[in-house]
């Protein structure tokens, strides 16, 4: 049987090089080289973008790159880059958390009321951070066990019930003076000079990245995200996973409400108006993918320090704030497009794979 | 008397008013081809999803070695030793080779923790998912690149490897070549019988007919949910009667 085996293969490629369509194998070769430069260039590219507008503004933009600046933008993004973490596991699995800017205000408001009870800040701190776990599984559990065709529509529910929620509890203040020293440390001072929020940003990240990276359940959490199906007949727990990147999405909204509560002394219903859009959009501007299961969170801290600069240097230009929306709209329609063309390059690098192989 | 490794008695399988199977009776042996063929909806991809845990059987038996076995999820079908490679090959596009072979079996430590919370092994995997390319001789433009970067043969051929690695028993296959071309096909096929070779029951879904006469010792026909025939060593001499069992002709 070998033998025939032999054969025919010889006759298969004795008809692919007789009547051949192809081009010679060098030239395929080399495309398929140009492509994959192209693949790597597009998942660097947000890395290289932001290194570029950093050098941009530095020259161009007075009073740009000064320490006093820097400390600034930093402070500006803390907030940002934590919820944008949590987020993007969500949208590893190809969901979404919209409830996020509404779950870090009720958890800042929560904060503010156990203050007047108690000034131990440990009590206040684990206030915020499982009202907004809370907030966060319910998310997930609804969504998995309500068998909901999509998280849009229950972290929209609860983005309004958290909103509604943080406004009835402050019971008509917009903002509730006073936070415990140790949260106003932890958002508002600094050690060796750098914000103390910069290093609880860097912190969870750390952890973050561990657990998806070198741990099972950050391996589960990139096969729910990138073949439902086929991970649940691999026997992974998909439910559990999925309520999970709920839950932790949940708990950096509590560690940001820290934060935030921190850096302006208070606790405020109208805090983390929009965080939501911010915080998709510094992951799919940072190079995840919408459709699930690509990017690592090194993603979601890059694209949240380029939101950061932007904002920061269009204020430094004194350049309107609808601009700036209109400026964060374009670059999210550029990155979600070269998400496209990567998809479209992959697909390519595919075919040129089958045509190469010997 | 040969003992099969696998055997089906008396299955049924209804969904809501169709009664997909009718009380079919299979048996597989170790170091042979079962294929299993039929025209569309006769019944072949539901008898394997039962045998493979993705539905489970309304009436009948599973026996793996003569002892019956429950058969009701995906990783009760794979502890006793069953894998599957299916049509859609159930594959992570986002995953390297190795990944997606340990997918939801991943190799960690420390054990006492909860299955979760385990850190990965990973360079184990990474050498052991090697080593298995190696022998099976599949060839991979990169080990350490994502499988959405490969070619549908060399997505089969994984899904294929994959089954190879944690196969003990017996190996379902559903339509392997269905979407390739002529060469990638003839990978494939050299796979299955590798499979095969190291002593593993084969069951192989397939409409290709060269494909059945080339490495089925054993062909089971099914129409409408029943078994409607079986011929043991298909050649060229008996194909009319494959073909006409298959299509109901007499």
């Amino acid at each position: 049987m070998a033998a025939e085996v032999q054969m025919e293969e010889g006759q298969v490629d004795a008809k692919f090089r007789g009547g051949s369509p192809y081009a010679p194998k060098g030239a395929e070769k080399e495309h398929a080289a140009g492509l994959s430069v192209a693949l790597k260039f597009l998942s660097a590219g947000p890395v290289i973008i932001l290194i570029v507008l950093l050098v941009i503004l530095t020259f161009s933009v007075p009073n740009f790159f000064t320490p006093r600046n820097i400390s600034n933008i930093l402070a500006q993004i803390a907030v940002i880059a934590v919820v944008a973490l949590g987020q993007h596991l969500v949208i590893l699995t190809r969901g979404i958390d919209l409830s996020v800017g509404a779950n870090l205000a009720l958890a800042t408001v929560l904060g503010a009321l156990m203050f007047r009870v108690t000034d131990n800040a440990f009590v206040v701190m684990g206030t915020m951070l499982l009202a907004a776990a809370a907030v966060g599984a319910v998310n997930g559990l609804v969504y998995v066990y309500g068998r909901l065709p999509h998280p849009f529509i229950i972290t929209l529910a609860t983005l309004s019930i958290a909103r509604g929620l943080a406004l009835e509890l402050s019971i008509g203040h917009t903002t509730m003076r006073g936070m415990p020293d140790t949260i106003t440390a932890i958002g508002g001072g600094t050690s060796f000079a750098v914000q103390n929020s910069f290093f609880v940003v860097l912190a969870v990240a750390a952890l973050v990245s561990v657990m998806a990276r070198y741990m099972v359940w950050g391996r589960w959490i990139y096969a729910v995200g990138g073949q439902p199906d086929a991970a649940r007949r691999m026997g992974i727990p998909v439910n559990q996973v999925i309520v999970s990147t709920y839950l932790i999405s949940g708990l950096c909204c509590g560690v940001g409400a820290i934060l935030l509560s921190g850096r302006t002394e208070a606790g405020s219903p109208l805090y983390g108006n929009l965080l939501e859009l911010d915080t998709i959009a510094a992951v799919i501007i940072g190079g995840a993918s919408f459709l699930g299961g690509r990017g690592h969170l090194g993603h979601a801290l890059v694209g949240a320090v380029m939101i950061g600069v932007i904002r920061n240097a269009l204020n430094l230009l004194n350049v309107n704030l609808y601009f700036q929306l209109i400026a964060i709209g374009v670059i999210i329609v550029m990155a979600v497009e070269s998400d496209v063309l990567r998809n479209h390059l992959e697909s390519r690098m595919r075919v040129k794979q089958a045509g190469t192989q010997g | 008397m040969r003992k099969p490794v696998l055997e089906v008695r008396g299955a049924h399988k209804r969904f809501g008013a169709v009664h997909a199977l009718k009380g079919i009776d299979l048996m597989a042996f170790r170091g042979e081809v079962l294929a299993l063929l039929g025209d569309n909806g006769a019944g072949k991809s539901t008898l394997i999803k039962c045998v493979s845990g993705v539905h489970g059987l309304d009436e009948g038996d599973i026996l793996i070695d003569g002892e019956k076995v429950l058969i009701r999820t995906p990783a009760a079908a794979r502890s006793a030793g069953i894998e599957t490679v299916y049509q859609d090959l159930a594959l992570f596009d986002n995953l390297t080779p190795a990944e997606n072979f340990y997918c939801g079996r991943e190799l960690s430590f420390p054990s006492w923790l909860p299955r979760g919370a385990r850190f990965l092994a990973t360079r184990q995997m990474d050498g052991e998912a090697a080593a298995v390319i190696d022998r099976l001789k599949v060839k991979l433009p990169r080990f350490d690149a994502q499988v959405a970067l490969m070619s549908g043969g060399q997505r089969q051929a994984i899904a294929v490897a994959r089954a190879a690695v944690f196969a003990r028993k017996v190996v379902i296959l559903d339509e392997p070549t269905a979407a390739l071309g002529l060469r990638e096909s003839r990978k494939v096929l050299n796979l299955i019988a590798q499979l095969r070779d190291e002593g593993n029951a084969v069951i192989l879904i397939t409409h290709n007919m060269e494909h059945v006469l080339e490495l089925a010792d054993c062909a089971v026909v099914l129409r409408q949910g029943y078994k409607v025939g079986e011929i043991e060593k298909p050649n060229r001499s008996n194909q009319q009667d494959l073909v006409a069992m298959i299509v109901g002709a007499e």
